[in-house]
This record gives C-alpha cells, structure tokens and sequence, in this order.
C-alpha cells in the first residue's frame, strides 16, 4: 500500500481501489463509512482524553502546581482512569425527569460534535468530506449542540440545570453571530467556502499575515466569540460551579456525564482546528513570499504536524485564557457581545470587503 | 452620541485589552517557569520534609533530655479544653520540705477528640504543653489515639530557688513586667 506523509491521497485512494476491486460499489460505500466511521471515534476519544490531560497539566503549571502526576509518567495516564472510574459509576435517573429527552441530550451533544469533524481537514488528502460550503457545514453543525444543552437543561427537572441551559442558549446565539462574521472575512478573503481551497489559498502565506490587520482582528473576534459559543471559560456561565453547581449537566453521572465532558472539550479541538484551518493555513507550511531555501525547509515538515501544531496551539491560547480571566457576568456578557464584538466585527468585514474589491492584500 | 462617549468606547476597549494582557503575562510567567512550582511532593519527600514552626500537629507534654517536665497537675488544661480531650489524673507526693504536693500522675490526651484549637497551650501557666509537628495520625486501632502525654518515670522539673525579688515600689506602671522567676 502506497503510504507519503506528505499526501494522504494516494493511500486512501489505494484504500477505495482495493475494496471496489474486492465487492460491490455499496458494500465498498458502506466499509469504507464504517472505516472513517470507527476512526473518528477512536480519534475523539484519544484527543477528548488527552486534552482534558492537558488542560488538567496547563491549568496546574498557571497556577504554580503540579498536576496530576501519579497515574503513569508525568500522569499521563490520568484521564483514562478517570474514564474507566465513569463508566463503572451508576448512571442515576431523575424522579419525573422526562425520560426520553433526558436520555437522549448528551448523544445530540457529542453527535452534533462528531459530525463537525468530518469536515476538518487534517493534511492533504485527508479530509472526510470535503464540502463546498465547509465553513458554512461547521457552523451549522457546531450550533446544533446546544440543542443538546437546552434539552439536559430541560430534561433534568432541575433549577440549576435549566438556569444553566437558559444561559446556555443565550449566549450561544449571541455569539453564534460574531463566529460567523468572523468566518465570514476569510470566506472573502479566499473566495470560497470550501475548507480545502481556504487551505490552498494559504500556499503563500496564511490569511493571518496576508490580510492585515483586519485579518488578525477577525481572529481574535473568532477567538473570543468561539471560546464563548462552546461554553468555556471566562464565559461558562452555563455551568458556573460556584452558583449552578454544575449547569445543564448537574444531573448527569457515569458515562452520560462524561459525554457532555467530553463533547466539551472536542468542541474546543474543532473550534481550534476551525481557526487553524481558516486563519493560521491549516496543514500549509509556513511560506513567506519568495524566500526558496525557507519554503523548501518548510515544506520538509508533514502537513500533519503543521495541522497538529496550529491546533495545539489555538488550543493553548484558549485555556490560557480559561485559566487567567475571571467569569463575565451574564449582562457583562452579553454587553461585550452587542455592544463590542459585533459593532467591531460587521466594521472589519465591510473594511474587509473593501480591501479585497480594491485589491489591498497580499494576493 | 457625543464624541466624548465615542472616545470613552474606543479607550474603555484598549483599556480593557491592556488589563487582560497584563493577567495574561502572570499566568504565561509562571507557565514557563515550572520551577516556581510551590507543590510539595509528599511521600516522595517525607525523609526532607519539615514541617513550619507553627504548624499544630499534635498536643504533646515537652521533656527535657532528664525526663522532666515543667506539669504541675494544675489542670487548667483540661478546663480549657472545648471538647473534653484532655483528662488530668494527680496524685501527691511529698516534696523534700516535707510537704505534700500535687504532682501529675497521667496527663491523658485523646487526639480522636482534638480539634488542634491550641486553647490548652496557650492556657498553660507553666508552658508545659507545645505542638509537635508530627501529622501522620492515621493508626488502625482507635485506642491508640489516647496517649499519655507524660513519660513513664518522668518527674517535675525542679526550678532551683530564686530567692523572691523584693515587692515593686507600690505605684510601678502596669506595662512593666514582673521577671517571672521561672523562667
């Protein structure tokens, strides 16, 4: 089987040709759903454990502690302890809790964030699907989660878990609002929606560094705005521990709980991939201009580990501002929202706009 | 909108930006530097470890390397204490006077009862009672968090005689402390 780091095309497409060659066009449809299938979900699991570890590892270090450093070395271990301890734990129901809906909540959490996936673009040619409106797609997918939230919330026949959903939907679609305008600079910027020409229009440079400043503006808006639509801090009103003891979610235990904790931070992996991908080049290698001998070093290095680095960084950008601001309040939030990041965010896309019609940027 | 409130907008975001990065570089200072790292690490470092000076590890009766103590049996302790956890046991004996005297026989401390207030050994008179610094309590039989605070054998220390300073003159200031003789 032909394997290039550098392209992934050619193995997956060796893939497709030997199952097409081996049974029929469905059943080869079918297997190779279930393979994307199964490698996603091995994927969520391995980065929604890990990235609980290193938020649990980043959030020690700013605080001038250690961490969880017992389970394994350096703790490595930790989180799927702490998984195992999950799933072993009694799932309890709620006297007149709605049954169905209460059910079924942390699986419309986790499958809206399963499906936003999909359309990430890890490094050439592995991509799921590839949609000609990928930003457009990961929008809409990620704002189904909160559907999920407002159904816990209600579900649960608890005040905590409904103030909590009610804050929730709140701010989501509050900021919902700027996520978009935001995407919306780069979608002018390269001319399309689709996630793989976003990242191909990045060959010469990342969107970041060739639009100006509005460009580095409409980041951190999406930064900012992002970090509140998937309900972290400083904007987790939605499970502020010290007055809703733990939001939507007070209800929940077991492995229905570590649903919810999961989709959390898998949200936060594809909100960071989604920046990556939209503002930082993706899995494009950091190119400047016509700077050969540079390029060629830079290309050296897998698509992949460019991916992973930009993601892990926006990563570590958002919980270092989880971990250094104090939560908002609910009318400070949505203050910063109306008044603030929308007036400015609709100001930089019609400033962008005009850069791109007069052809002010690097092309 | 008047202008000023258009400049108040625009200098209440950079402001806002300017105080944020501020908390941001405390948090990245200490990210980078993993050696301001206050953590102790416990089991690994029970050789080192050393607890602070005023640490309230357990209530203990100090003894001098003769195995004396400074506990008359005054049981003022006992009194002071909130929760019942100590219990003074005194016998006499006859001091070289000729005198009978009251000397301790068991100063019984329950440390399942304690809540380390540090009440008794403020109250001592004498100074007899301390914290140590020992917090590795957990044992498997309850019984042995009753102890006897004073050694077997151990006796009273004896103060050797201060002859008494001669009384103030009557209208001293109240600040002046009186030497106290046994010290």
């Amino acid at each position: 089987m032909p394997f290039n780091i550098y392209d992934f095309s050619t193995t997956t497409k060796a893939v497709d040709e030997f199952l097409k060659a081996n049974m029929s066009p469905t059943w080869a449809f079918i297997t190779e759903l279930t393979i994307v299938g199964l490698v996603f979900l091995i994927f969520y699991a391995i980065v929604g454990l890990y990235l609980v570890y290193a938020e649990r590892k980043v959030c020690a270090f700013m605080q001038n502690r250690v961490g969880p450093n017992r389970v394994g070395k350096w703790g490595l271990f930790q989180t799927i302890a702490d998984l195992i301890k999950l799933l072993m734990k009694e799932l309890i129901t709620i006297k007149k809790a709605d049954k169905l809906l209460y059910n079924v909540a942390p699986f419309i959490v986790i499958i809206a964030s399963f499906m936003a996936i999909a359309a990430i673009p890890f490094a050439k040619g592995l991509h799921a699907v590839d949609f000609n409106i990928g930003v457009f797609y990961m929008m809409a997918v990620s704002s189904i989660g909160v559907v999920g939230i407002l159904i816990a919330g209600w579900s649960s026949n608890s005040k905590y878990s409904l103030i909590g959903a009610m804050r929730s939907g709140a701010q989501v679609v509050s900021y919902e609002l700027s996520v978009g305008l935001a995407l919306v600079s780069v979608v002018i910027f390269s001319g399309s929606m689709q996630l793989s020409t976003i990242v191909e229009s990045q060959a010469n440079g990342w969107w970041i560094f060739k639009g100006h400043l509005p460009a580095i503006v409409a980041f951190f808006m999406f930064l900012i705005a992002s970090t509140a639509e998937i309900n972290r801090g400083p904007f987790d009103l939605a499970e502020a521990e010290s007055e809703l003891t733990a939001g939507f979610h007070t209800e929940y235990s077991g492995i229905k709980f570590a649903f919810f904790f999961l989709s959390e931070f898998m949200n936060m992996f594809i909100v960071a991939s989604l920046a990556a991908t939209v503002f930082l080049g993706g899995w494009m290698p950091l190119h400047i201009g016509n700077l050969e001998a540079f390029n060629r070093i830079m290309d050296f290095i897998p698509p992949i580990f460019w991916y992973f680095g930009k993601t892990i960084f926006v990563i570590y950008l958002i919980m270092w501002f989880k971990w250094t601001f104090p939560r908002l309040r609910i009318d400070q939030l949505l203050n910063l929202e109306w008044k603030y990041l929308l007036p400015i965010n609709l100001v930089n896309t019609l400033l962008i706009a005009f850069l791109v019609l007069m052809g002010w940027y690097f092309k | 909108m008047t202008m000023n409130s258009v400049a108040q907008y625009f200098s209440d975001i950079f402001k806002a930006i300017r105080s944020l990065w501020k908390g941001l570089m405390v948090t990245g200072y200490y990210f980078v530097h993993p050696k301001q790292i206050v953590t102790q690490q416990y089991p690994e470092n029970r050789k080192t470890l050393e607890m602070f000076d005023r640490f309230k590890g357990e209530v203990i009766l100090v003894h001098d390397t003769d195995n004396t103590h400074k506990c008359n049996g005054c049981g003022i302790c006992q009194l002071n204490c909130p929760n019942g956890s100590i219990e003074i046991i005194t016998d006499s004996a006859v001091n070289e006077d000729g005198k009978s005297e009251r000397i301790i026989d068991k100063h019984i401390y329950h440390l399942s009862m304690c809540t380390f207030c540090g009440l008794c050994v403020k109250s001592c008179p004498s100074n007899a009672l301390a914290f140590s610094q020992e917090f590795e309590h957990a044992v498997f039989d309850r019984q042995k968090l009753t102890k006897v605070l004073n050694q077997p054998g151990s006796k009273i220390k004896k103060e050797p005689k201060v002859p008494k300073p001669a009384p103030a003159p009557a209208p001293t200031p109240v600040t002046e402390e009186v030497p106290n003789p046994a010290n």
